[in-house]
């Protein structure tokens, strides 16, 4: 408990962390208010799972943040004082990725049901009501997908130790590199059914029922990755100087 | 108590710390003396766990670092002042700190205020000057009330007063029992702080003695003698078996005290105009005993 607080203070003791959080929020739930609104006038209803399509643009900046959490603290220094202050630096790691998997969760949770809530309010139609277990999982599940996605940034952070690397990773690999493996001749669209973020997709979006995984599925598959990540870096970081 | 047993570290090709033991005992200030580059940093970061050694280990207050369960309890190190986040302010960086070594939040006022910090205590860390700065990674290594202290060159960018006042802390920690490692380039400054040294050049040990054994050791005390019957003077002296260097204006007699000295010259009916006896300085202990392990001349 301790050490949760300790990150805790940190956290929230410097202001980017509020910011992106801030952006993070702004960004998914303002967005979708113009698609909701845009759309709004040309169809009778929006169903609950369509307003939760932009949910990467919340989840990418709070990556952003998770993964800054680390690399600020390796570019000031903080991370020697912060291992002069704990017995062993893997739970220091551990600590930071649960208290930011709790922050990511809790931002996920409001991201989404924010999302659904404008949408709710700007379409005034009950067809846009939460009804079918499925629509839960995607509104309600949404916070798990941000806490892994958290403990992923938090690892490759570890790893890399350098803001713009990490950022860049984080951010292009979902948006960007994700896509285009499916251009690899051949093998191209089995490696993309297999991309982390893609399986993330399976859960917190509408099912596809061409991927060989469910929507759990999909979730668990987005932890193991980050869950092999966070072991990863673990090791490096206990070897390594600090 | 901080024993440090065959410790050696490799950067690379460069070994920065080659086998190098030592030991800072409770309730001494120990001065870590050695050039730029000797290695005092790298031991100092093996000694806190934050470099892992090739081979060897430390023990502090009996214990490796990672069995500590509360490491800021018993051991409280300021290698680098720069180690915070810019951001954060002085009171925040203390209150994180405070909360991982499990003491009270009054605990941070406290060392704010041992430190001189307090009016600052909500500034940003990173509009802080060298010396404020400083204050603050003091503060940070007291925070947890340690009973091992351990600075890299706590003076940098102190102003006298600054100077003055971390001599004083450090002879207050030590009276209180406390072990105390400082290092140091800067032989002046050891002389007055330290009362044990440990030398090192080239990441190897040189000695580990009293401050005061390892001046006199190395450099004999001489007599620096002024007359205008020089050459009497010498003959006499030489005679007894002194051995006499020339200084502008000068004699440098070394083997007889000035009591001796004295005497002669008044048996021979010379006239003295000077006669000041001279204690070696670290400064020549120094360059006497590290010789070639210099790799730069130590200021």
């Amino acid at each position: 408990m301790t050490l949760l607080a300790v990150e805790r203070i940190k956290l929230f003791s410097t202001r980017a962390p509020v910011w992106c959080v801030a952006t993070a929020l702004a960004l998914t739930i303002g967005a979708t208010a113009g698609l909701v609104w845009l759309n709004a006038r040309h169809s009778d209803g929006v169903s609950p799972e369509s307003t939760q399509t932009l949910y990467i643009l919340g989840l990418a900046v709070t990556m952003v943040m998770a993964t800054l959490s680390v690399t600020t603290e390796y570019r000031f220094g903080t991370i020697k004082a912060t291992f002069q202050a704990v017995p062993s630096r893997t739970r220091a790691l551990l600590a930071k990725a649960t208290v930011l998997a709790l922050v990511a969760g809790f931002v996920g949770e409001i991201s989404s049901f924010g999302s659904w809530g404008v949408a709710r309010l700007i379409t005034g139609s009950p067809h846009t009501d939460i009804a079918t277990a499925d629509e839960w999982r995607e509104i309600a599940g949404m916070g798990l997908v941000y806490a892994v996605a958290a403990v992923l940034a938090v690892a490759v952070g570890a790893l890399l130790r350098q803001s713009a690397a990490a950022v860049a990773i984080l951010l292009l690999f979902p948006l960007l590199v994700e896509q285009l493996v499916e251009i690899v001749p051949g093998v191209g669209e089995r490696l993309h059914d297999w991309m982390p973020f893609v399986a993330a997709s399976q859960f917190a979006g509408t099912v596809d029922p061409t991927l060989p995984y469910g929507p759990w599925g999909g979730l668990a598959y987005f932890a193991a990755v980050a869950a092999v990540l966070l072991v990863a870096a673990l090791v490096v970081v206990e070897k390594r100087d600090a | 108590m901080i024993e440090a047993v065959g410790l050696t570290k490799r950067y690379g090709r460069t070994v920065a710390v080659d086998d190098l033991s030592f030991t800072a005992r409770p309730g001494v200030v120990t001065g870590f003396l050695g050039p730029n580059g000797a290695g005092k940093s790298t031991a100092m970061r093996l000694v806190l766990g934050l470099d892992r050694s090739d081979t060897g280990f430390v023990l502090i207050d009996g214990r490796r670092f990672g069995e500590l369960r509360r490491p800021l309890r018993v051991i409280g190190g300021l290698l680098d002042a720069t180690w915070v986040h810019p951001h954060r302010t002085a009171r925040d960086h203390l209150r994180w700190l405070a909360r991982a070594a499990d003491m009270p939040r009054t605990r941070v006022d406290e060392v704010l205020d041992l430190v001189g910090l307090t009016k600052v205590a909500r500034s940003p860390a990173g509009d802080f000057s060298l010396g404020m700065a400083q204050r603050l990674g003091i503060a940070a290594a007291l925070v947890g009330d340690p009973s091992v202290l351990l600075f890299d060159e706590p003076v940098n960018g102190l102003d006298p007063q600054g100077i003055a006042w971390i001599r004083k802390l450090m002879r207050t920690m030590a009276d209180n029992g406390r072990t105390v490692l400082v290092s140091s380039h800067l032989l002046a400054e050891m002389a007055q702080t330290a009362d044990e040294l440990i030398v090192i050049g080239r990441g190897r040990l040189i000695a580990q003695c009293p401050t005061a054994q390892f001046i006199s050791e190395a450099t004999e005390s001489s007599v620096r003698v002024r007359t205008a019957q020089v050459e009497r003077l010498q003959t006499a002296l030489v005679h007894k078996g002194a051995t006499v260097r020339h200084e502008p204006g000068a004699l440098v007699v070394t083997g007889l005290d000035a009591a001796q000295i004295g005497e002669l010259a008044a048996a021979h009916g010379v006239v003295l105009h000077e006669l000041s006896p001279r204690r070696g300085s670290l400064e020549e202990a120094y360059l006497h005993h590290t010789g070639d392990a210099a790799d730069h001349q130590a200021g």
